[in-house]
């Protein structure tokens, strides 16, 4: 065998080693997957229910169980109307595609997402039969990244029962106190919309006095704007809008 | 390569308190500093930390009269990127939300220095099994000081442990006022400083020489 310090042995020691540790990484990457989707999707479901409020312990709540009470629906954002969902429906993958999304302009583009899937996901909770909760999907740019969560209004379609967020890249201790509970716990009871169903929350500096004031973060100035940002998108026209007026005028 | 046995003891033991990586050599103060907030954190991470070096201790030292010196770091971040990344990989599909609170800090062990360290300082020059106790010790003694240091910050903190409650805290209608300070990343410091402190009035050789 040729000297240790060779180039050639050098090289040769180069590629068996990436190719040993390649294949090793992938293979319990995609081995862990199925397992690791199944984590993803559930934590999601805590937090839907998190945001509606119905998760008083999140350590110890029984997701699967509770999640039957939610309904999942998917709404064709620009009518409004209820659609069967697509096999395999993904709201992210459907805003890469350009067939299954349309482009946003820069106006109105106030989450900074650059195009949005044509189809979304709702949630629906009932309670004896009676509509009680809507919760619904957002995202927007915050100051480092996306940021992923849930709005939860209440029946009447303007008060805020709580917002929940799952994923984001800001930076702990500011902008990722967005998950704080103690922020959280600050949403319940807030206007999002006004009467015509236009959004009107904001968050504010200086302490907030109105019902449709929220504190802002301190010390994470583009990442509550963000939140605003991405609530004024969602719940307006080129979001939820035409659902809510949908829902609005005849109920669920 | 002979047994030794008193050499493995005093390999696998010595890092623990003699020659504990944080409190003595002063290497992985970040994770340190950053998952001590919870018991549960701190333990997970200790494992994931003493799995990490003792693999790559046994991984490098087996193939160490094989690695050219020019490219030995290389290889040795090679085989340690790709052991935390088995280990993330592991705990997102089976300890989800523990993996959610270590976030980022479980891939930061490949930068840790006591992992590196000991692949240069030790796994290079040993056989495999006494690379392997190496690794085993210094995840000890790493585990150690992380853990005691949890102990004290969730304990006084958040008056619980392991998530349960302790010392009844004021917020919740018992008597115990939680001391917000130890919940900041900084109270580890104090901590890491008073227990070095200890460390080296009872072992009075770890004391540096004046300069």
């Amino acid at each position: 065998m040729a000297n240790k310090e060779s180039p050639i042995k050098t090289i040769v020691v180069a590629v068996l080693l990436s190719l040993v540790c390649s294949i090793v990484v992938s293979y319990a990457a995609i081995k862990l997957k199925p397992q690791q989707q199944m984590n993803k999707a559930l934590d999601k479901k805590l937090n839907i229910l998190m945001a509606a409020g119905m998760v008083e312990n999140p350590v110890a709540a029984d997701v699967a169980s509770l999640f039957e009470q939610v309904e999942a629906r998917v709404v064709d954002l620009a009518s409004g109307e209820f659609v069967e969902a697509p096999e395999g429906f993904d709201q992210r993958e459907f805003a890469k595609n350009a067939a299954t999304s349309i482009k946003l302009d820069s106006e109105v583009d106030l989450g900074g997402i650059g195009s949005r899937s044509k189809l979304a996901s709702v949630y629906i909770v009932r309670k004896d039969g009676k509509f009680d909760t809507l919760i619904l999907p957002m995202h927007g740019k915050g100051l480092f990244s996306t940021l992923y969560g849930f709005v939860a209004l209440d029946s009447d379609l303007k008060t805020i029962k709580g917002i929940k967020y799952y994923e984001h890249g800001e930076t702990p201790g500011l902008g990722g106190e967005v998950e704080n509970p103690l922020w959280l716990a600050k949403w319940p009871g807030k206007e999002a919309l006004n009467d015509n169903g236009e959004p009107i929350i904001t968050l504010v500096k200086n302490g907030a006095d109105e019902t449709t004031e929220v504190d802002a973060l301190s010390g994470a100035t583009w990442t509550s704007n963000g939140v605003q940002n991405m609530l004024h998108f969602w719940l307006g026209d080129n979001g939820f809008g035409p659902f809510l007026d949908k829902v609005r005028a005849g109920g669920l | 390569m002979a047994f030794d046995k008193q050499e493995a003891k005093s390999v696998l033991l010595s890092p623990i308190f003699t020659n504990n990586p944080i409190a003595l050599q002063v290497l992985g103060i970040c994770s340190a500093l950053a998952v001590t907030v919870k018991l549960e954190t701190a333990l997970v991470m200790s494992l994931a930390l003493t799995v990490v070096t003792a693999f790559s201790n046994l991984l490098i030292s087996l193939i160490r009269k094989h690695i050219p010196s020019s490219i030995r770091i290389i290889v040795q971040m090679t085989i340690i990127a790709s052991l935390v990344i088995l280990v993330d990989q592991i705990l997102k599909a089976y300890a989800y939300e523990v993996s959610k609170q270590l976030s980022v800090f479980v891939g930061l062990i490949i930068t840790n220095c006591i992992v590196m360290g000991r692949a240069e300082a030790y796994a290079m020059k040993n056989g495999p099994v006494m690379s392997f106790l190496d690794g085993i010790g210094n995840g000890l003694g790493y585990s150690v000081l992380l853990i005691a240091v949890a102990i004290v910050r969730e304990l006084f903190g958040s008056g619980k442990l392991l998530g349960y409650t302790i010392l009844n805290p004021v917020s919740d209608g018992g008597w115990y006022q939680t001391n917000g300070l130890l919940l900041l990343p900084a109270s580890s410091f104090f901590i890491i400083g008073l227990l070095i402190w200890a460390l080296r009035t009872w072992k009075t050789n770890q004391v540096e020489d004046k300069e």
